[in-house]
Parts: C-alpha cells; sequence; structure tokens
C-alpha cells in the first residue's frame, strides 16, 4: 500500500481536504476525491486538453500534475465560472453560437479561453487560432468555438 | 433567441441540450459512480498473433485491493460477442471472444480481467499478470493471399458480391477502359471521451443496468439478454452524456460484457474506464480497403460498366455488425451516376490487427474516394473536364425515383429524390470554379502548386423500418416525448423538440425529450447511420397530431366551441379568430385525469403514442469541392478554400446541420490527409496515443463554406427530412485527392489517403527531378 499524504486543494475557493496516493493526479483527484466531475479526462498524456484547469490562473492540464503539487495553489475548474445564476459570457457565447456538440472538450475550452483573455483581452484571430489549436475537438470542426471565444473576448471586454 | 420564430420547424434555434454541459454538470461514464463500486482494468496481449500457452495471475491476485482476477476459463459459459442482427452461422466462428482462450489475434484483445476496490490498484495489478504466447506470424495486409484463421478457416470468411447486367459485355463494348488501384487507410472515430461501462446488479428489483451505454440501447439491451441468458425486462441499459460516438461507441465489446457478469457475479457494481492508448488500440477501427476497379465507358466518357475487387481489411475479429460495412461499399458505390453494368466483389478478410467497424460514413467515404478518382481517371483519359464528365453521367431528377437492382445495409437501394446536377450547378457557381479554374492557372505559371477538386456523392439516411414515440402533457403544461432514440451528442433533443412544438403548437423549450432509456419505453432504433431525426422526427410529428387533436377536442367542450374553429398558439388553445377565452394545455391535460368529471368517455391523459414506418432508406446528396495549395519543401497540403454543398431535403435546424457538415468535414480531412493506424510487420500498432495518430486541430481546419439545400425533399417521410450527420465527412477524402492530384499536374499519382507530406513531397521532388 502506497502511504496517502493529507493535503488541501483549493477548488473555485473552496477548500477540499483529503489524504491522497503521491501518485494519483490532480484531475484524478479533482473528480474522484473532491466530486468535481465537470473536468474532463481525454488522454491522459497532456495532449487533448479535456483535462484542462487554471492554476493561478495559468491554464494547466490536469492530467499531466499531480495533486500534491497543487497543494496551496488556487484551482479553477468549470464548475467555477458560473457567478449564481449569471453564467460567464464564456458559456453563453457557447450556447448561441452552437460551440459544443457532444460537450465532453467543452470545460478544457472553457478553461483554456478564460485563461487565456482574462489576460490578454485583445487577442488578434491568429494568436486566437493558435490557442486553440492546443486543445482538441472531434464534433464541431472548431469554426463554432473560435466563433464563440471571439464574441465572448468582446463581452468580456465590455463587462470590465 | 426569445422570440417564436415563424416555424420552430426551420429555425436555427440554441440547443436544449448545452446548459448543463457549459456548467460542468453533464454525465458522461466517467461521471456515473456507485458506492462500493469495483474498478476493471483488462490485460491485454502485447502480441498480434499467437497462441496462447499460460497466463500467470499469481503475483497479482496477492495484491492489496485485488477482488479477482478472470480469464477465459473463469467465463467459459459466455459465448463469443454476437451480432447485432442476430446469429449468422457462416460468420459465427470468427466473432470475438469475450477473453482470449486459444489464440490471441491482435495486440489489445483482452486475455484477462483484474476487479478491484481501486483503479490504480486495478492497473497496478494487471501489470503484473503475464501472458506466455507462442507466436504466429502476423498478416497485416489484406490484399495477401489468405491464411488459416484456426482450424478448417481461412482469413476469408465471406465474399461480399452484389452487381447486375452483363459486366463481360460492357467490357467488350467499351471504347476506353480505365483501371486503377486505390486504397484508403486505417482510421476510425476517435472520440474525445473513450469508452466506458459500469454494471450494476439491483437484487431488489432483479435488474442488470448498464451504464454509460450509447448509440444502439435497444438492440442491444437484446443482444445483451440473448448473451447472458436473461428476460429482456430484466436487463436495462442507461445512456447518459455521450462524448462523440461516430459508429465506434455503443457497439457492445467484450468489456461490456465482462462488466455485467462481473456485477452479477461479485456482487457488487462494476466500473470501467478505458484510457487512450486502450481506445486507440481496442475500440473499433474502421475505412481500411483496398479497391481494384475498372470502367467500361464509351467515347463520350459516359459509363458502360463498373467492376470492381477490393479487399476489406476487418481485423482480427467480425464484430457486432457482421460484414455490414463491406456490404454498404458494394451497394453505394455507383454513387448519383447511371450505371448500365456492375459487377463488385468484396474479399471480406481478417487480419492481426484491431477488430474494424463503422465509423460516420462507413462504405462511402471509401467507395465515394474511389468512384470519384475513377471519374477523375476517365476525365483525364478522354481529355474532357472532370466537371463534363460527371455531368454527362448524372441521373437526372426525371428518372426519380431511382432503383437500382442493390442492396445496402439490408435495404433495396431506390434512390428517392434528387436534383443532382442543379447541386452541382450551384456548388460550381458559389465556388466560382471556373474563375479559380484561370487563378490557378497564373498561381502556376509562378510556381505555385495549386490545384481544385470535385467530388459528387450520394448518402443514405432514415434506415427504417419503424420508431415510436410517446408524448404526455403535464399539468403545468410540459410536454415529455419519450423516444427510443438515442443522442451522441449530434442535438438530437432540439430538433425532436422542435417537430413536437411545431406540431402541438407550444414552444420548443417547454418540450422535455428523453432518449437512452430502455427502462422508459420498450422499442427504439436509437441512433446510428443518419437515421434519428428521420424516424424519430416522423414518429414524434404523428404522435403530436394525435396530442394536438385531443387537446382540441377536449378544449372544444370546454370553451364550448367548435374544434374547427380552434387551434394552438404558445402553449394554450384559442379561438383562429383570436376572440374569446383560452385555455392551456397544461389545464386540459388537468382535465383529463383518470378522475377528472370533464373527461367523459375519453381515455385519461393528454397523451398519444405515434409511430413511423418506411419502406425504403432516403438518399442526401451533395457536391464538396475546394482549392489546395501544396508546400513544395515539406509537402504539406493547405486547403485554401472548401464548399459542402448538401441538400437535406428539409433542415429541422440549420444551425446544428451545418454544425454536422463542419464537424464531419473536420474527420474527412484527417483521415484525407493526416489520422492513419499504422502497424509494423509483426503487427505491432505504432498510432497509439494522440502524438502519433493525428486528428485535426483548429490550425488545419479552412474556414468551410456551406450550401444547405432542399430542392428535393424526402418522399419517403411526410416531414420531407433527409439526414445530415454523414454528409460532411463522406466525400472529403475524394475531393482531397482530387484537388491535390491536380495540384500534382493531374495525373493521377494520388491513389492512397491519407495523403502524407512525405508522400506529396516525393511525388514534387521526382517531377522536378
Amino acid at each position: 500500500m502506497i502511504k496517502r499524504r493529507e493535503i488541501t486543494l483549493t477548488i473555485n475557493g473552496t477548500d477540499h481536504t483529503i489524504a491522497v496516493e503521491p501518485r494519483r493526479t490532480l484531475v484524478d483527484v479533482i473528480r474522484d476525491d473532491c466530486g468535481q466531475t465537470g473536468t474532463h479526462i481525454g488522454c491522459e498524456h497532456g495532449v487533448c486538453g479535456a483535462c484542462t484547469v487554471l492554476i493561478d490562473n495559468e491554464p494547466v492540464r490536469a492530467c499531466l500534475m499531480f495533486a500534491v503539487q497543487a497543494e496551496g495553489r488556487s484551482i479553477r475548474t468549470v464548475e467555477g465560472l458560473q457567478q449564481g445564476e449569471q453564467l460567464h459570457p464564456l458559456q453563453e457565447a457557447f450556447m448561441r453560437h452552437h460551440a459544443l456538440q457532444c460537450g465532453f472538450c467543452t470545460p478544457g475550452f472553457l478553461m483554456l479561453a478564460v485563461g487565456v483573455l482574462e489576460k490578454r483581452p485583445n487577442l488578434n484571430d491568429e494568436e486566437l487560432v493558435d490557442i486553440l489549436s492546443s486543445n482538441l475537438c472531434r464534433c464541431t470542426g472548431y469554426e463554432n468555438i473560435i466563433k464563440a471565444v471571439r464574441a465572448a473576448a468582446a463581452d468580456m471586454k465590455a463587462r470590465a | 433567441m426569445t422570440a417564436k420564430p415563424k416555424s420552430w420547424i426551420g429555425a436555427s434555434v440554441e440547443r436544449l441540450e448545452d446548459l448543463p454541459l457549459v456548467i460542468g454538470r453533464g454525465r458522461f461514464a466517467g461521471d456515473v459512480s456507485f458506492t462500493h463500486q469495483l474498478h476493471m482494468r483488462m490485460v491485454r496481449s502485447p502480441y498480434a498473433h499467437g497462441r496462447l500457452k499460460t497466463i500467470n495471475a499469481t503475483e497479482a491476485r496477492a495484491l492489496p485491493g485485488v477482488v479477482a482476477i478472470w480469464t477465459a476459463e473463469d467465463i467459459a459459459d459466455l459465448s463469443p460477442i454476437d451480432f447485432r442482427e442476430g446469429p449468422n452461422e457462416r460468420l459465427a466462428p470468427f466473432r470475438q471472444p469475450v477473453l482470449a482462450a486459444e489464440y490471441v489475434r491482435y495486440v489489445g484483445e483482452p486475455v484477462a480481467a483484474v476487479f478491484a476496490s481501486d483503479p490504480y490498484i486495478a492497473e497496478d495489478a494487471a501489470e503484473l499478470v503475464t501472458i506466455d504466447v507462442d507466436e504466429l506470424d502476423a498478416v497485416i495486409d489484406a490484399s495477401l493471399p489468405t491464411s488459416e484463421f484456426g482450424a478448417g478457416l481461412t482469413t476469408e470468411p465471406t465474399i461480399c458480391r452484389q452487381g447486375y447486367g452483363d459486366i463481360v459485355a460492357a467490357f467488350k463494348n467499351a471504347t476506353t477502359i480505365v483501371e486503377l488501384d486505390l486504397s484508403v487507410g486505417r482510421h476510425s472515430g476517435v472520440p474525445l471521451e473513450t469508452r466506458g461501462a459500469i454494471g450494476r446488479y439491483d437484487a431488489a428489483r432483479d435488474v442488470l443496468e448498464l451504464h454509460g451505454a450509447a448509440k444502439v440501447p435497444h438492440k442491444n439491451r437484446e443482444s445483451l439478454a440473448r448473451m447472458l441468458g436473461r428476460s429482456t425486462a430484466g436487463v436495462h441499459i442507461y445512456e447518459g452524456h455521450v462524448g462523440g460516438g461516430f459508429g465506434v461507441r455503443g457497439e457492445i465489446y467484450p468489456e461490456d460484457i465482462l462488466v455485467l457478469v462481473a456485477a452479477l457475479r461479485l456482487g457488487r457494481p462494476v466500473k470501467w474506464l478505458e484510457d487512450r492508448r486502450e481506445h486507440m488500440i481496442a475500440a473499433n477501427h474502421s475505412r481500411q480497403q483496398r479497391h481494384r476497379i475498372r470502367a467500361a465507358v464509351d467515347t463520350e466518357g459516359r459509363l458502360i460498366g463498373i467492376d470492381d475487387s477490393f479487399f476489406h481489411d476487418q481485423g482480427a475479429y467480425i464484430r457486432t455488425h457482421g460484414t455490414r460495412v463491406a456490404d454498404t461499399a458494394c451497394g453505394i458505390l455507383p454513387g448519383p451516376y447511371r450505371l448500365p453494368h456492375f459487377r463488385v466483389n468484396g474479399h471480406f478478410r481478417l487480419t492481426n490487427k484491431t477488430p474494424a467497424a463503422t465509423y460516420r460514413a462507413p462504405g462511402r467515404y471509401e467507395t465515394n474516394f474511389v468512384r470519384e478518382r475513377l471519374m477523375d481517371a476517365i476525365a483525364l483519359k478522354l481529355g474532357i473536364s472532370r466537371v463534363e464528365v460527371r455531368r454527362r453521367n448524372l441521373i437526372s431528377p426525371d428518372e426519380m425515383p431511382y432503383e437500382r437492382p442493390l442492396v445496402a445495409l439490408g435495404d433495396e437501394v431506390v434512390l428517392d429524390s434528387g436534383d443532382y446536377e442543379g447541386i452541382l450547378n450551384k456548388a460550381l457557381e458559389r465556388f466560382q470554379w471556373d474563375k479559380l479554374e484561370s487563378d490557378i492557372r497564373k498561381r502556376r505559371k509562378a510556381g505555385e502548386y495549386v490545384g481544385l477538386g470535385l467530388a459528387m456523392y450520394v448518402e443514405k439516411s432514415g434506415l427504417g423500418p419503424t420508431d415510436g414515440a410517446r408524448i404526455n402533457v403535464h399539468a403545468n403544461g410540459e410536454v415529455e416525448v419519450l423516444t427510443g432514440g438515442a443522442s451522441v451528442g449530434q442535438g438530437f433533443e432540439t430538433v425532436i423538440a422542435q417537430v413536437c412544438a411545431e406540431t402541438l403548437g407550444t414552444d420548443y423549450r417547454r418540450v422535455r425529450v428523453v432518449h437512452g432509456r430502455t427502462d422508459r419505453i420498450e422499442y427504439g432504433i436509437g441512433a446510428h447511420a443518419t437515421r434519428a431525426t428521420v424516424m424519430t422526427a416522423n414518429a414524434t410529428a404523428v404522435a403530436a397530431g394525435k396530442v394536438r387533436a385531443k387537446a382540441l377536442d377536449m378544449a372544444a367542450q370546454l370553451l364550448q366551441a367548435d374544434p374547427s374553429s380552434l387551434t394552438i398558439a404558445n402553449g394554450s388553445v384559442v379561438r383562429t379568430d383570436g376572440a374569446g377565452a383560452s385555455i392551456s394545455l397544461g389545464d386540459i391535460a388537468h382535465h383529463l385525469r383518470p378522475v377528472s368529471p370533464t373527461r367523459g368517455d375519453r381515455d385519461p391523459g393528454l397523451s398519444a403514442e405515434g409511430w413511423f414506418t418506411t419502406a425504403h432508406m432516403t438518399y442526401p446528396y451533395g457536391v464538396q469541392v475546394a482549392l489546395v495549395e501544396i508546400d513544395p519543401g515539406t509537402g504539406a497540403v493547405h486547403v485554401e478554400k472548401m464548399l459542402i454543398a448538401f441538400d437535406v431535403g428539409r433542415a429541422i435546424n440549420p444551425a446544428l446541420v451545418r454544425g454536422q457538415l463542419v464537424g464531419g468535414f473536420a474527420q474527412g480531412l484527417g483521415g484525407a490527409l493526416f489520422e492513419e493506424f499504422q502497424f509494423d510487420e509483426r503487427g505491432q500498432p505504432m498510432s497509439v496515443t494522440f502524438a502519433d495518430y493525428l486528428i485535426p486541430t483548429a490550425h488545419e481546419m479552412p474556414k468551410v463554406d456551406i450550401l444547405i439545400t432542399e430542392d428535393a425533399p424526402s418522399t419517403c417521410n411526410p416531414l420531407g427530412i433527409k439526414g445530415a450527420g454523414e454528409g460532411g465527412v463522406a466525400a472529403v477524402g475524394a475531393v482531397i485527392a482530387s484537388a491535390v492530384d491536380d495540384a500534382l499536374g493531374g495525373k493521377n499519382l494520388i491513389t492512397q489517403i491519407p495523403i502524407k507530406p512525405q508522400f506529396v513531397k516525393a511525388i514534387i521532388d521526382g517531377l522536378k527531378a
């Protein structure tokens, strides 16, 4: 039996004190130990981006980190985007522009886009495509994801 | 979208299914858990072919947390995995066993199953299981002579044959014969969510439950009940959210059977989630075929006959689909063209690779590539344009319905309606084909490698025969549509709600659509072969029509009006002249409760069941046009401009149709340029991660112009619908090959897909030399 370590993870501002094996990946712990299943697992080797979360506001592949490495840092997941009843502009834009079909990659794309747009609200189209090409979607052909992120960027600026 | 459109049918309204998915509250297979559950991990063969000697699990069994490890001996009472369409004696010996017994036949084949209290422990234990195998030669190329599959069985279980006319005479009378050897690579759906299955036995109800199901819940329930010797009433299938289907997910695989049997025998729920590497070697592959095709043509380029012999690389076993992909290839190959004589022999071959089955547009992606390459080759040989050679062979609208003595998906091919030349003209004009032809002549003079590609195709959709729906209006006015359909992310709920809302006269957001639940409805066709919208929507319209009539009848009594003077608008029955009182559907439902005195002798409930039956499939059709540019330094192909023109008869939600076509195109582009499951000579898979199996990213996607036409509504169903699910992907291999070939000088050098950069670069270097 591998010895478990007690850690506290801060996810969307809420502390989760849990005992985990050091080898457990962050994404497994977010999902299984903290019950936040909105973050998905698509490949477990950091390519597809379905597990993208924000750590200290930087987009990170949660499958490539161990949970113990995230202790003391701020973790943001898709569950934290909505403020009460108010959806995040990106969530609204994804719905309005039909930017999801099966929805499996969606949380990863949302967190990637949130992380980037919060820091760089004035991305041009080329930079935007470049960034969005770091995650995979198998349903939409990306057209509407790009459209939605572009629309949300404008919306976020207007609301800021 | 807040305002009510003129008609719910035809409106690009927002999807009903999106909210839980954007807030992280979806319920995919991985999100389903039961208390006290066990976790299953498969031990898979590392050998492509061999005689299984021993499996040693002693060390693994000793690991704390391991509850059981099963090999074939432990489940000797289970039959191999059955065909979806029922028993088939001839193909039965080639079915996949749940766990390998005597032989292993592909890398990734399940040989043992580990059950443990934790998924990490299960994985640790699986790594401790050792397998001893006498390795045999691996069969990698399906077009080589056959060998032995097992005692008395060859690697060619069957030859799929179709045809008509006199093919020998056709070639005798031909002035020109064109012959090609064409190959389509092995690729597949590769959804972002890997497979998952959770088995649970509820002894209190004596019900065995499978969660994480998809695609064809009702058919799978029948198969599973048959295999497990249970009544269908004691097996239920639950579809949650599905992270992409594409034909691959939702078939019955060994793991689905194992979680169910283990849940029964071990007395605890059993959860299995596939990892990505497993998905790449264990879930169905698809597409791989090699065609040797000949065309007999007259001096004008008109087809007299096509004679095709192809090798279908089925992989190691015949899975749930039987020979369906190869059969469909045979039946659909002629496409939109008049073809007096035809013969096709599909050699259905087993190899030592992952078993193959359907992937979005099965049999069509392959044959559209093959047939359209042939049309380009005919044009080249006769010195006529690629557009003209197609024009001369197209079936005209006045020949519809066009019967072809072929069978696809067990259905006689009758092209129901279509204006093929009409859509060709629209597509070429919109793409500015003529202008681009002169543009690229100039660009080529400047040293650029640019080319135009064209592909025409006929899709199939709406395979019946029958589907039903039940509609119930609740007392708060909410409408529940109970279907046996399934959702793989395509927007099924929205589309069905739109059809119901339109017929019933309520807002589509007041409609709740139930699907993927065998415990709620007895029958269902699920979601496959582009049939959900055609079949389930038409059944929904029938049921909604009945509910409407009942609502008007009840309201007429309550409002003391003639039913013919009433209509339903915004969820209430009103007078057509707008005068007088109204009554909501919810209130009418209240009046129809069993205890309601106003109900009279009507049956209780504002509810009805509707059925829709069709004799034949319906055939959407389209044209794809591409402009590509090649980087001569790297051989990389860049799609500069792309158009898909597709006739869907009638679009329920154009935005969703567009989404299907663009998304399908991305998958098609993967198969045309990037995606390929490769194996070495010993059958070791070389494409097991997203780093070596390349699916297109936002970078590779061009802007795709979509032209949705409604010129030829289906004559097979009252709504006139033809499905759109596979129209985007079906001809992409064909059109990209045509364009790349043109960019390389139009010499018929592109004879296989995917068209990898190193191959293109070698051609360019050769041309320069």
